[in-house]
């Protein structure tokens, strides 16, 4: 398949882009495959890429439900950071971010990965304090932090209000210059192009309705083309993990899925040149290169799988928004829209195999999966390939739960809606 | 989405705290049997459907209630207090009746 | 009157004249006049550039569809950006400005996008702008580059940074039925649920209702049909059981039949009324809801079909109708089903010459044939549009022989002179709503369009939404409708007669024209014809990839005319019927809704305030507040000069030496009462209270289910059933919700109720070794003695003849009491207390000297528990009862949480005698260059004026063993290194002797 570049562009356009071939292939499933990975989003997509490219494993076929990238790879808002509290998360971020920051050459494809920095807020001294801490911690594992003065603050996004009349008014902040946002769509069009190319099956419209078993063992799964074997079955459905583990036999699991809403705003000349997030409260916001505003905040709180929420949190967001840039009553929210997401009773992933014979499980990535996408499909892929997992993945085993294990950056315990 | 409190009547979702899966049951407190702990404290029922829901009343009347909602619609089916008989909201309710 | 303007007709009113300017040009319009129309009107063409190529746009619609047409009013500094022309009532003073042009509308710089032409295909970007794999460009960096450029090429309007001085409120409404959209279905619903007594809303987003009625130029009960919609509003304004909301979008549908709406209240006003908002956010609960919501008339996809001058054929007629406003002088029409003949005769009756109507289909009506004929407009039956011709202005177009079979183009290209030209590919119902309440649409073949389909909340559809497209339908529709909303009954009374130009409501089911140049689909986001095909070639087939490939219907329109005809142009690729490419569910909004509209009230006043009763006496003498959450509390109260630093330490010294008083009112209070309180504390707290004396206090730690520490505070046993339970600030809403939990859900049979009393009670703690005699001076009713009032002891009594409770009890390490008054006495006492310790040196002090105390004493607070450290971690593990259970002891014991690794919390002190920093982290060896392996962190430090050190409190991976021992502070965020010892937490006094006095 043609490598992209500019002069492939040229080219084509001069043929009057007649001879572009599909990004990816349509293949049939085929009756039995080295892996499954059900889910084509970007994890699965990204974790069938890593299996060809870092383990040779290329008798792969990702099994989606949908169309490809149609879970929240499509849905989220964009932003990539390594900017966590808890040493497990930050190495595992930090991973990824160094995927990332390779990735649009290492797929050939733009995924327009942007490092415009991360900004956090700040709006007491003791908060302030709080930041700082998470700052030194990622600093003491070699990660970017630096903390921003208010004057240093109003410089980089001059809309903002930083006065001391505000409610909450701003006191500094903690950026990491090397976070940014993506084109999410790229990254789940990108890996599965990737993993094409590499030999890799990706059968859209293609739903899981059972597992198959070849005794205790996990041998192929049941779907709407057909049945498919295989000496290991993936799962990476995000939202669906309750669903597809039912089906697997397994009831209750340490996740619960939630509707997350998102929003965007129609399309301005550039406002803000970073992401910022607010300290009292739950947002954060970004602006596209097509000049939407893209923000969001809190998951609506209750167990969803309608992909849709209701009017407390889209009231909170706007308001917040507007506690921060008071130059944005007159602007328009555009579109609103719903993913859900698997919270887990930590916040923290779970990477592993098992937790039945010939399954790995991936999932618990709360509202953070999309920024873990290279890490994740790269640490599962090892997992897969060598049936353990590696250093980085390690802590999120599906037992640290009951272990007294978890990871639990924000500190809340057992209550998936306040992670 | 709208919950209709037994004691105040249908009110918004913003008045609820969502306090999650209902079908848990806490071990007897001096159980040492830790697998039924751990279960209940860190896994759930997650279906997609009808589910056993607890949520609270706390910006009305701060009495729990047991929902069952359905988690593909948000259509709720029934709502009932969460202290069953030992509710005094709801004795008070069945005395106004009587 | 303009050479556009026709002298009679239309619902503007001639004789006001309303001045207003469009890009610094004066202009004049009527009342009733919209910002297009007025300009349109005065023959302008030109309207906006289009999003990529920056192509020159024209009117498209005269609606709030509005693609092309888009502007941004000013008011003084503050801006609106991308609000489309057509739905800008214009008022004397209006300025406007177009947008996404540089230097002009006219002239505008990136217009040299559209030689890039086929390049910048759909997709381009994803293809390029990778950069060299080395040198200073790599990584990321040469994207950075480009999407510098790229970025401000993008973007349609400008936001602004000032703050809107505008109002926003929102109301809550209910209702028996809501009908949205006012067009003859939306009236009859209304009036006919109405009349059964239901409480009915009408929401139009239109500043006239009536939708249609206002332009169709159809007879309804032997009236203008616009006459009829007046007639019928004004009935129903008359009625108190309705209430009318024009201006007022519907734009979201949620769960229960809960619909958000935007009125513009006051956008159409130079000067709004007193105390009047800009916008009023709606958010309606109605029992039934009927959906009126009309159809949107789809373009046709040919090249050249932007043109400024090509035009919706009904958006003509509306100009022609509601504004007696001519969209040119020679008109031609283009079209694939019958509506457009209606158009051609009204512009033909509004002066306009209609030179010829282009239709797709070979064979027409003898009603059409006659509605030609009135119009005195030649036929092309079988005919296609295959180009137009013009600048910025359209000046001719060519037609073609169509073979509606396979498409083709068949013979010579003919040219006509015209400078407008209208099209009409069909109708979509506006099934947007409906789609948002979770329903999936269908495809209805006839219609050549996606039908609303079984709902699934409580709506009833009327009229065009449901593929009704007549008059006739929508008025029975309408009526029935309504009643069933209702709940009422059919009616037996005539309907109203509709008198119509005659049509079939099925389109051809054409929808491209393929010939040779640009056809545009999606006009806003440049999304060709092309465009489409190209990601089909690449494999972009399913909607939603093709959405998200070419960004068709992501513009400000969100496809409101484009989604359909994209949708075929990819199902003809495909060899596939349409509904099998699939329909995207529509989300809210509707309409772009103004973020301040959702703000509203919260607007400039995002969180309440919680202020301690003696907040204001802080303020009068020299408090510099903290928000803490929602509170603000005294940090410091300051002398001139000082710094934080020097007053803190002067009031944690003289609180020391002889006494101090702070405001605790923010503590949380909880009232645990009944005749299983105790036993209710026992399974709360870690450690026991029902062995506590009536009249005495307990320290108590609270630990979550998992087994972690939740939360600490003092608990006073008031009576033999009563107990007043103390929390930490932060916590207290937290704790009073895990208490009710358990209370309601796990132990029901528990006789016990909890009140939240934290505003019931004002707080004062004052301590210090003369804080006795002070209150000795005070208090009366009471001694205060050792005797009476041992340490954790309870006293009741008055202080300048106000009851008060007084607990003995010590956060500072100093002989300490906590005195508690009603909240409404809160200031006299404070006052009191304040005064009578004049005498003895008594310092009002604040939360920096309260947390300097606190440190030298080695307390924990939510700093240290943070939702991860273990009662052990914090050497709380003394308080764990091994005599019975109680929440978290099950859990607590499990290998993580006793793990030999975790983080203990231990003291330090600077041995560089420099300050520390709050968040700094704990290592054995500095590594200033590359810092790496923390042991822990700094949880809160301070100067000590008691050790004359900087010490802090800080988290340690093995903390207690590591007494004694040397590490370093490693903060390179602010540069900061440096040694310290770690030590025990208990700075101070670590035996009590001074508490205990």
């Amino acid at each position: 398949m043609a490598e992209y570049s500019a002069f492939s562009l040229l080219a084509n356009a001069l043929k009057g882009n007649k001879d572009w071939k599909p990004a990816w292939r349509k293949p049939d499933p085929k009756a039995s495959y080295d892996v499954i990975i059900i889910g084509g989003g970007g994890h699965g997509l990204a974790t069938a890429y890593y299996l060809a490219k870092e383990h040779g494993i290329t008798n792969v076929a990702v099994v989606e439900k949908g169309w490809l990238g149609s879970g929240n790879v499509g849905r989220n808002t964009t932003a990539v950071r390594s900017n966590y509290l808890l040493p497990a998360n930050t190495r595992f971020y930090e991973h990824s971010m160094k995927l990332w920051e390779n990735l649009s050459h290492e797929l050939n494809y733009n995924v327009m990965f942007s490092q415009r920095g991360c900004l956090n807020l700040a709006h007491t001294p003791a908060q302030f304090d709080d930041y700082a801490r998470r700052g030194n911690a990622m600093r003491h594992l070699g990660v970017d932090a630096e903390l921003m003065t208010k004057t240093e603050i109003k410089r980089l996004i001059p809309a903002l209000d930083i006065s001391d009349s505000a409610r909450f008014p701003v006191v500094g902040g903690l950026m990491q210059r090397r976070a940014g946002t993506a084109r999410h769509d790229a990254v789940a069009w990108g890996y599965a192009r990737g993993a094409d190319r590499r030999g890799v099956d990706i059968i859209e419209n293609c739903e899981v309705t059972g597992f198959l078993r070849d005794g205790d063992r996990i041998s192929g799964v049941t779907t709407s083309r057909g049945d498919i074997r295989a000496r290991k079955v993936a799962v990476a459905v995000a939202g669906s993990t309750g669903r597809v583990m039912q089906m697997a036999g397994i009831e209750t699991m340490p996740i619960e899925s939630h509707v997350l809403q998102a929003f965007v705003t129609e399309s301005l000349k550039p406002f803000i040149d970073t992401v910022v997030t607010f300290g009292m409260g739950h947002f954060y916001m970004s602006q596209s290169d097509k000049g939407g505003l893209i923000y969001g905040g809190d998951i609506d709180g209750y167990n969803s799988y309608a992909q849709r929420g209701n009017l407390p949190v889209v009231d909170e967001v706007m308001s917040e928004m507007l506690a921060l840039f008071p130059g944005l009553a007159r602007v328009r929210m555009l579109r609103s829209w719903g993913g859900v997401c698997d919270m887990s009773m930590d916040g923290s992933p779970i990477i592993t195999a098992g937790p039945l014979p010939g399954m790995y499980l991936n999932c618990g990535w709360c509202y953070g999966g999309f920024k873990a996408t290279p890490a994740s499909g790269w640490c599962f892929a090892w997992t897969i390939a060598k049936d353990q997992p590696h250093d980085l993945n390690a802590p999120f085993t599906l037992d640290r739960f009951h272990r007294g294990l978890v990871i639990d950056d924000k500190g809340q315990g057992a209550n998936p809606r306040l992670h | 989405m709208l919950i209709t409190c037994p004691y105040c009547g249908p009110r918004d979702v913003i008045e609820f705290t969502y306090q999650g899966d209902g079908n848990r049951e806490r071990p007897d407190p001096a159980s040492q049997n830790f697998e039924a702990w751990n279960a209940y404290v860190y896994d759930r029922l997650n279906p997609a459907g009808d589910h056993n829901e607890i949520w609270q009343h706390s910006g009305g009347c701060r009495a729990h209630l047991k929902v069952v909602r359905n988690t593909l619609t948000h259509e709720i089916s029934s709502v009932a207090f969460a202290r069953g008989d030992h509710g005094s909201a709801a004795r008070h309710k069945a005395e106004d009746k009587a | 009157m303009s050479p556009r303007r026709a002298d009679t007709g239309g619902r503007i009113d001639r004789l006001k004249t309303i001045r207003f300017t469009f890009d610094g040009t004066a202009y004049t319009g009527h009342a009733g006049d919209t910002l297009a129309s007025a300009l349109l009107a005065k023959g302008v063409t030109l309207y906006g550039r289009s999003f990529k190529y920056h192509r020159p746009r024209g009117l498209l619609t005269a609606g709030v569809e509005e693609p092309n047409a888009l502007v941004t009013v000013l008011k003084g500094e503050v801006r609106e950006p991308n609000i489309p022309a057509t739905m800008v009532e214009i008022h004397d003073g209006l300025v406007a400005i177009s947008q996404n042009r540089f230097p002009s509308l006219a002239w505008d710089i990136n217009a040299v996008n559209q030689l890039g032409g086929k390049i910048l295909s759909a997709g381009f970007y994803y293809k390029t702008f990778m950069g060299p794999v080395f040198g200073p460009l790599k990584g990321t960096r040469f994207w950075m580059f480009c999407e510098h450029f790229i970025r401000r090429a993008a973007g349609l309007g400008s936001a602004g940074s000032a703050k809107d001085p505008a109002r926003y409120e929102r109301m809550n409404a209910f209702c028996d039925v809501l009908v949205v959209g006012s067009g003859p279905a939306g009236l009859m619903a209304t009036k006919a649920a109405a009349d059964q007594g239901a409480r009915v809303m009408l929401a139009d987003l239109e500043p006239h209702f009536g939708g249609s009625a206002n332009w169709s130029e159809e007879t309804i009960d032997g009236a203008p049909a616009a006459d009829w919609a007046r007639r019928t509003v004004a009935q129903l304004a008359g009625r108190d059981n309705v209430r009318l909301l024009p201006r007022t979008t519907v734009w979201g549908y949620y769960d229960n039949n809960t619909l958000a709406a935007l009125e513009r209240v006051s956008d159409h006003k130079e000067h709004p009324g007193k105390g009047e908002p800009r916008h009023r956010y709606w958010a309606i609960r109605a029992k039934s809801v009927v959906l009126a919501t009309g159809a949107f008339e789809r373009p046709l996809i040919f090249p050249g079909n932007d043109r400024p001058g090509v035009m919706l054929a009904h958006a003509a007629e509306r100009y022609a109708n509601e504004f007696g406003v001519l969209p040119g002088e020679r008109i031609a029409l283009f079209t694939n089903n019958d509506s457009a003949y209606r158009a051609a005769v009204a512009l033909k009756k509004a002066g306009a010459a209609v030179v010829a109507i282009a239709d797709v289909r070979p064979e027409l009506s003898p009603e059409m044939r006659k509605l030609a004929a009135e119009a005195e407009a030649e036929i092309f039956a079988g005919h296609a549009v295959v180009a137009t011709e013009g600048g910025k202005a359209l000046s001719g177009l060519k037609l073609q022989r169509f073979d509606l079979a396979n498409g083709a183009l068949i013979g010579d290209a003919r040219s006509i002179h015209a400078d407008c030209l209208l099209m009409s590919g069909g109708w979509s119902p506006t099934i947007h709503l409906a789609s948002q309440a979770g329903a999936k649409a269908e495809w209805n073949a006839a219609r050549q369009a996606f039908l609303p389909p079984k709902p699934t909340q409580s709506w009833i559809g009327a009229g065009a939404f449901t593929g009704s497209f007549s008059t006739a339908e929508a008025i029975a529709e309408g009526r029935a409708a309504g009643l069933a909303a209702a709940g009422g009954q059919s009616t037996p009374s005539m309907l109203p007669t509709v008198e119509a130009v005659p049509g079939d409501p099925d389109p051809a089911p054409v929808f491209e024209i393929r010939a040779k140049g640009k056809s545009f689909v999606d006009f806003q986001h440049d999304v060709t014809a092309e465009d489409v095909r190209l990601a089909h070639r690449e494999g972009f087939v399913s909607v939603e990839h093709l959405k998200r490939y070419t960004t068709l219907g992501m513009a400000t329109d969100q496809g409101k005319s484009s989604n359909v005809p994209g949708l075929a142009i990819m199902a003809e690729a495909l060899g596939k019927p349409i509904p099998e490419v699939g329909t995207t569910r529509f989300r809210p909004p509707f309409a772009p809704v103004s973020i301040g509209s959702l703000a509203a009230e919260r607007f400039g006043d995002l969180k309440p305030e919680r202020l301690t009763p003696m907040h204001d006496w802080h303020l009068a003498n020299g408090a510099t507040m903290y928000s803490a959450g929602l509170w603000y509390r005294p940090m410091i109260y300051g002398l001139s000069g000082e710094t934080v630093e020097q007053a803190y330490v002067r009031e944690a010294k003289a609180t020391r030496e002889s006494a101090g008083i702070v405001d605790v009112s923010t503590l949380g209070k909880i009232a645990v009462q009944g005749p299983d309180a105790a036993a209710f504390l026992d399974r709360v707290y870690t450690n026991m209270f029902s062995t506590l004396a009536v009249g005495k206090a307990r320290y108590g730690l609270m630990l979550r289910e998992d087994g972690l520490a939740f939360d600490d505070g003092t608990t006073w046993r008031l009576g033999e059933q009563d107990f007043l339970m103390t929390t930490t600030t932060a916590n207290a809403g937290k704790v009073m919700q895990h208490l009710e939990y358990f209370l309601d859900v796990i132990w029901p049979e528990l006789k016990v109720h909890v009140t939240s009393v934290t505003d019931e009670w004002a707080g004062a703690a004052i301590g210090g070794p003369k804080a006795r005699q002070i209150l000795a001076a005070c208090v009366t009713g009471t001694s205060v003695d050792n005797a009476t009032l041992p340490f954790m002891g309870i006293v009741r009594g008055e202080i300048s003849g106000v009851p008060v409770m007084i607990c003995r009890l010590s956060f500072s390490g100093e002989m300490a009491f906590e005195v508690y008054s009603g909240a409404g006495h809160g200031t006299h006492v404070w006052k009191a207390l304040v005064e009578a310790g004049k005498p003895f040196g008594l310092v009002t002090y604040g939360l920096e000297a309260l947390g300097t105390m606190r440190i030298e004493k080695g307390h924990v607070t939510g700093a240290e528990i943070d939702g991860r450290t273990t009662a052990r971690d914090l050497h709380l593990d003394w308080m764990l009862s091994k005599k019975k259970p109680f929440i978290g002891s099950a859990m607590m014991d499990r290998e993580g949480l006793i793990a030999s690794d975790r983080l203990e919390l231990v003291g330090l002190i600077a041995l560089d005698n420099r300050p520390l920093n709050g968040g700094a982290h704990i290592v054995e060896e500095v590594d200033e260059a590359n810092p790496h392996d923390s042991i822990g962190h700094i949880t809160a430090c301070c100067y000590s004026p008691a050790l004359g050190r900087h010490i802090a409190l800080a988290l340690v991976e093995g903390g207690k063993a590591r007494h004694g021992t040397r590490a370093h502070v490693s903060d390179p965020l602010r540069n900061r290194f440096g040694p310290v010892e770690i030590v025990s937490n208990h700075f101070f006094d670590p035996d009590g002797s001074r508490m205990h006095g």
